[in-house]
């Protein structure tokens, strides 16, 4: 569990990134910060490995303030996962992956071994593992983000973006996949977008920011949908327009949903078994 | 065009090639001041520029400082000097070393500066200290711009390199002083191709060296089809139809 306890963050040219900003990212769930670009998304997400030091308020992990900690050390048991993946250009695709292993003081064989299991765990083709970055699609070198992000087996990993630079056929197989990984690996996942139908499909509880880091409502996909805080929540997700103002029309006997528009989105059936994704279980 | 021919015969003299003035004995001399003056300017110029790269600061300072020390004539430096410290050749190295620092300096931390912001802040973010940074992340990365630099200090010092005997110290400066006082210009140009010689060939090997240092990852994806003749297309199955006509 990580909780914010009113952080706040005052750049040394005084801009006020986030103000007083408190929040519970429950464990081994997935926890979407989404919001326009300047809202302090990114600067939230950082805080929790102290690559930004926050000015005042405290933030802990597991009920331990992470002011005392070591950075590095704590860095190491966090995944990172970075949009343009950050890979090191003049190593191999496998030292990428093994990266804090080795610094760690895992033996090279070992590493190797795990980040080799850890291609097949992100799905790519062992065969990858002496190429370099360069040599790699955006696609894959993401991948191997997720796989170096993994690397030391955290409780806790980092997403900023990471799916942003790449193109929307390769952005939705990489969140589908993540979905699959978080049902076999059971991370907390703190994941950052300014796509709503990226955090709306990843995230378990979501939490919409405005500027200064102010959340602007807090919740699960269903809740934020069916109860929209207020006019900016209801437009930011689209619920008065577009693709998810949706209505039904009848033809022909059968129940056809339309958008706002009129254009078709699909047919009306009988519920799938287990009812909705965030219904209480 | 004579006076060329006169020169390589002087070079290839038979008295010329052996004894305490012959040509390997100054060749010697020449090759080791400058490689004297080659690691200390390193030992200095490339931690400093380490260190400016690295952490962003100082970077002004030390650019107007070396350049300042750059825009001193070095035959004016060497005089100052040789009047301070004597004939030898200590005054020569000092002065060498002046004009060897700022390109080094410069290849040093423009390395670092041309690294990828966001690479290293993923290898801070992985949890890499900053001296692992450096290490691991940065010097290998920033290693093909600090060849560079290395390659045009020392260009310059093999050529400057020549005034040392100004002071006494030897080198192939030698056959141009002697050759002067004697109004012997076959010795004067001999001395002068040696030098140009000896400058090119260390550019050639400072080549291969730029090539083989450039970290594979980062060729491995270059563009190799480098365009040798025309601009249009060449026709390939399934290109568009911008055929050659």
């Amino acid at each position: 569990m990580i909780e914010f306890r009113q952080v706040s963050k005052q750049f040394p040219d005084g801009t006020l990134a986030v103000d007083d900003f408190s929040l519970v990212i429950p464990s081994r769930k997935t926890t979407v910060f989404v919001g326009s670009s300047g809202c302090g998304k990114t600067t939230i997400l950082r805080m929790i490995n102290r690559m930004i030091d926050r000015t005042s308020g405290s933030i802990e992990i597991d009920g331990e303030d992470i002011v005392g900690l070591d950075k590095v050390k704590l860095r190491r048991r966090i995944g990172y996962v970075m949009q343009n993946s950050g890979l090191l250009p003049h190593r191999k695709v496998i030292d990428n992956v093994a990266t804090v292993p080795l610094l760690n003081g895992v033996p090279k064989k070992q590493a190797h071994e795990r980040a080799l299991e850890l291609l097949d765990t992100v799905g790519l083709d062992r065969s990858l593992a002496n190429r370099y970055p360069s040599q790699l699609s955006g696609g894959q070198q993401q991948r191997v983000g997720v796989a170096r992000g993994l690397a030391a087996d955290p409780n806790i990993l980092l997403m900023d973006e990471p799916f942003g630079a790449v193109d929307p056929l390769v952005r939705a197989e990489l969140q589908q996949e993540l979905i699959r990984l978080q049902r076999e690996l059971d991370k907390t996942v703190v994941f950052v977008t300014h796509d709503i139908d990226e955090a709306f499909l990843l995230g378990d509880q979501v939490v919409i920011l405005q500027k200064g880091g102010v959340i602007v409502q807090k919740g699960s996909p269903t809740e934020i949908l069916s109860a929209p805080a207020n006019d900016f929540v209801a437009d930011f997700i689209g619920a008065t327009k577009g693709k998810r103002a949706l209505h039904i029309d009848r033809r022909d006997g059968r129940e056809i949903v339309l958008d706002s528009e009129g254009r078709a989105a699909g047919v009306l059936v009988d519920g799938p078994t287990g009812g909705s994704k965030d219904a209480p279980a | 065009m004579n006076l060329l021919v006169e020169a390589f015969a002087w070079i290839f003299d038979p008295a010329h090639l052996g004894g305490p003035n012959g040509i390997p004995i100054r060749l010697v001399q020449h090759l080791t001041i400058s490689l004297v003056v080659l690691v200390i300017s390193s030992v200095i110029a490339i931690p400093l520029g380490y260190l400016i790269g690295h952490t962003g600061r100082g970077r002004s300072l030390a650019v107007s400082l070396t350049g300042g020390f750059r825009a001193l004539p070095t035959l004016g430096l060497l005089i100052v000097l040789a009047l301070w410290l004597g004939i030898g050749v200590e005054a020569p190295v000092i002065a060498l070393v002046v004009l060897a620092v700022p390109p080094i300096l410069a290849g040093a931390y423009s390395g670092f500066e041309a690294i990828d912001r966001r690479t290293i802040d993923s290898a801070r973010a992985v949890g890499m200290t900053e001296w692992q940074i450096v290490r691991k992340v940065e010097v290998p990365l920033g290693l093909p711009l600090l060849i560079g630099g290395l390659r045009s200090a020392t260009l310059q010092i093999i050529a400057t390199a020549t005034l040392a005997d100004y002071v006494g110290a030897g080198g192939l400066g030698r056959f141009i002083f002697v050759g002067l006082k004697s109004n012997d210009y076959p010795q004067m140009l001999a001395g002068s191709l040696l030098v140009i010689a000896l400058a090119l060939l260390s550019e050639g090997i400072f080549a291969i060296i730029q090539k083989l240092v450039v970290p594979r990852g980062v060729v491995a994806n270059q563009n190799t089809d480098v365009r040798t003749s025309s601009p249009r297309r060449v026709a390939v199955v399934g290109s568009p139809t911008e055929e050659r006509k």
